[in-house]
């Protein structure tokens, strides 16, 4: 866990390298235009927004592993999850993040902003086997 | 027999106690077996002796010899420090008393398992209600809710409670007085004890959650031995404990992927309920898979016809062959559904209930000639009651009496089903008084009428099918829940969807109240559950069951979880 000041160095390093101000803003709620139980469908902006950088807001899912250089983003904070046990009970609209660096904890209730390039479609996570299907890749982060 | 018995599972204890690490015989000691029912055996000798050194016997003779199937031995099992000796898909088909002896050197376990026969068939069909968690208190609610009390008389009772024979069932597992959805279900399905989080196998030594020895689930039993039809549905996601226990065999409830895997490979002929994420491909957004399985395609390909509405559903009884799965996670309780429209409505505007989904699922099993077996569980009593929103968990009580009535009336006068009603566990929850805003003063406590000032609730006359058509009324009834996170609490109805009580702490480890709730009105409760708790735990209170039908009479007095499993087979006439 990092408290606020150095959180903000670490981003201010993230963003350094990656203006927000080239970025394309993301919700969570514009990721799709259909919600059903045969899948989730992107929408057409996400997927014009492939390989172009992107901000979103959100919240850091307790990490998978420690020392690690991703985590997943949530629209709601998973500290207000107490029954999401495992990464198999958290919900469907989630974010990979593959951050330039590893990535130290922050509070699980504090928003955030992430901003990096937008990769759309399945791929695993080599050392947990954690299959993605949206990510923000080369990524850096600040306090929203 | 009966003194024959006691004195076996004496000499059994005693001899497991008495030496330091004993053999392990699976399955343990006083089980209870349907005879030519499968399952496996294995024994666990300590410190990983040759096969040499060891020898495991059924009544004095060769363990092998009396199965008829050769035995595994394996040194050093997995590389650990013990030895194993398995026998795969055991079958016994002699009713009577079988001791099982490990004995390794000087040293010797003793076990004794009771098989068991059946009479002749006395059911067509079996229809097998799990209110999961559903407490006393959930009834007793639920009937002053949907059928109203006046001058301390009910105006109706509930299907549940209007039932011929009636018993208290126990519930703890094999490792535990506390037992959880998996383990609980388990009794039911296969007649065995086991442990915490365990489907149809026991608790062994194996690393991997699916190399535990196996014991046979019912779907399995029945479609093996009488080929009827098998109906599994669920308001929960259908991978989870209770459903999965019809099907499944792993130590770990979690594991939702293996779990669709054996959903496919037993093929109930109705499979209803949330969870569709676990079926789809790792390529589709929104899969929890990790391979590229469709599962969706598996079950189409095998003739099934997959539904995701209501709509779908109900046109799709004419087939007999259906995969129902209606949103990607739980499927919405009844106060969501009906009332409130919070959770995930708005996303899936179009779910059934799990009354409707049981009216769907008879339509399409009754027409089997052979007879049927349907499970039929309300999953989010329990979950609300972990949530501690008693609320929700009440009004899917009446949601599962809506499902009873509409079996009853399936049965009708026909005397070949067989219905039971049980919870697989308790919560400590209970009705001590009601909540009155017009008492004076600002605390809650304050608010709380108990004894004679309590009276009665004023909840508006229920609706056509039970439920009150408000739940945010201002003498609302009081059941405070005996063990608990830290939370606050305003004695009211959570109507901005389920209650949330806790947030994980900013050690990420424990669970502190939920500070949304701490308005000025509301009583922060310091919990009185460890720390890392987040939500309110299952009780060890014993539950009542309620049955009719044929081979309900067997329900009397105070039983084990086991014997529902057995009065079923028995029903069925199984172990014939």
């Amino acid at each position: 866990m990092i408290d606020r000041r150095s959180l903000l160095g670490v981003l201010a390093f993230g963003l350094s390298c990656h203006p927000a101000l080239a970025a394309t803003a993301l919700t969570f709620r514009g990721l799709y235009k259909s919600f059903g139980v045969r899948g989730l469908v992107f929408s057409d902006a996400v997927l014009a927004l492939q390989g172009k950088n992107v901000t979103m807001t959100g919240f850091m899912a307790p990490p998978l592993k420690a020392e690690s250089d991703f985590f997943v983003l949530t629209a709601e904070p998973m500290a207000l999850c107490p029954f999401c046990q495992s990464d198999a009970d958290w919900p469907v609209d989630i974010v990979m993040i593959k951050a330039r660096r590893r990535v130290e904890a922050v509070s699980f209730d504090r928003r955030i902003m992430v901003v990096g390039q937008l990769e759309v479609g399945p791929q695993t996570d080599s050392g947990t086997g954690f299959v993605s299907q949206i990510r923000i890749v080369d990524a850096g982060f600040t306090a929203a | 027999m009966k003194s024959f018995l006691v004195a076996t599972a004496m000499a059994g204890l005693f001899l497991g106690s008495g030496m330091a690490r004993a053999q392990t015989i699976y399955p343990l000691n006083r089980a209870e077996i349907l005879a030519g029912s499968r399952f496996d055996l294995k024994v666990e000798f300590p410190g990983g002796p040759a096969q040499g050194e060891v020898s495991v016997t059924i009544n004095g003779r060769p363990a092998d010899v009396v199965i008829g199937k050769p035995a595994a031995f394996l040194q050093k099992e997995e590389g650990q420090e013990h030895s194993a000796y398995w026998i795969k898909g055991t079958e016994l088909a002699e009713p009577g008393i079988y001791v099982v002896e490990a004995t390794q050197g000087a040293k010797k376990s003793v076990v004794t398992w009771q098989v068991f026969g059946t009479g002749p068939r006395k059911a067509k069909n079996v229809i097998l209600f799990v209110g999961d968690g559903m407490t006393v208190a959930n009834r007793t609610a639920a009937r002053i809710l949907s059928k109203g009390i006046v001058e301390g008389r009910y105006n109706g009772e509930l299907a549940m409670d209007d039932m011929s024979n009636m018993a208290l069932i126990s519930t703890a597992g094999s490792d535990s007085i506390i037992t959880d959805s998996a383990n609980s279900a388990h009794a039911f399905t296969t007649g065995h004890k086991s442990c915490a989080n365990a489907l149809g196998v026991y608790c062994a030594k194996n690393k991997s959650s699916l190399d535990h020895p196996k014991v046979e689930t019912l779907s399995e039993l029945v479609k093996r031995k009488g080929g009827l039809a098998v109906g599994i549905v669920t308001n929960a996601e259908i991978e989870d404990a209770t459903p999965a226990a019809m099907v499944a065999h792993t130590r770990r409830r979690r594991d939702y992927n293996d779990i669709v895997k054996m959903f496919h490979i037993v093929k109930p002929d109705v499979i209803m309920g949330g969870g569709s994420t676990h079926f789809l491909p790792k390529s589709v957004a929104g899969s929890k898979r990790t391979d590229d399985e469709d599962f969706i395609k598996k079950f189409e390909a095998d003739g099934y016809q997959f539904v995701s509405t209501k709509t779908e559903m109900f046109a799709s009884t004419a087939g007999s062959k259906v995969l129902g799965l209606f949103n990607t996670g739980h499927i919405d309780g009844a106060l969501d559904l009906r009332l409130l429209k919070k959770g995930s409505v708005s996303r899936f505007p179009d779910q059934p209930d799990v009354a409707e989904m049981t009216k769907a699922s008879l339509d399409i099993l009754s027409k089997d000639p052979r007879g049927f077996v349907l499970m039929v569980e309300s999953g989010r009593i329990d979950k609300y009651s972990h949530s501690l929103d008693w609320e929700r968990s009440v009004f899917d009580t009446i949601m599962l009496d809506n499902a009873v009535k509409i079996a009853k009336d399936f049965a009708g006068d026909r005397n070949d089903t067989l219905i039971i009603v049980v919870p697989d566990h308790a919560h400590g929850m209970s009705l001590v008084g009601v909540y009155d805003d017009a008492r004076p003063g600002q605390l809650l406590r304050d608010k709380l009428a108990t004894y004679a000032e309590a009276g009665f609730p004023n909840y508006p006359a229920p609706d056509k099918d039970g439920y009150p058509t408000s739940i945010d009324v201002s003498r609302r009834l009081a059941i405070p829940y005996s063990a608990f996170p830290d939370h606050c609490t305003s004695g009211k109805p959570s109507l901005e969807g389920e209650f949330v009580p806790t947030a994980r702490g900013p050690d990420g480890k424990t669970f502190i109240a939920n500070e949304k709730y701490c308005t000025p009105g509301s009583t922060r409760v310091t919990g009185n559950l460890p720390f890392d708790a987040p939500s309110g735990v299952h009780s060890g209170d014993d539950i009542i069951l309620t049955a009719m039908g044929p081979n309900a009479e067997k329900f009397r007095g105070h039983m084990e979880n086991i014997k529902v499993f057995r009065v079923i087979v028995d029903a069925l006439g199984l172990g014939r």
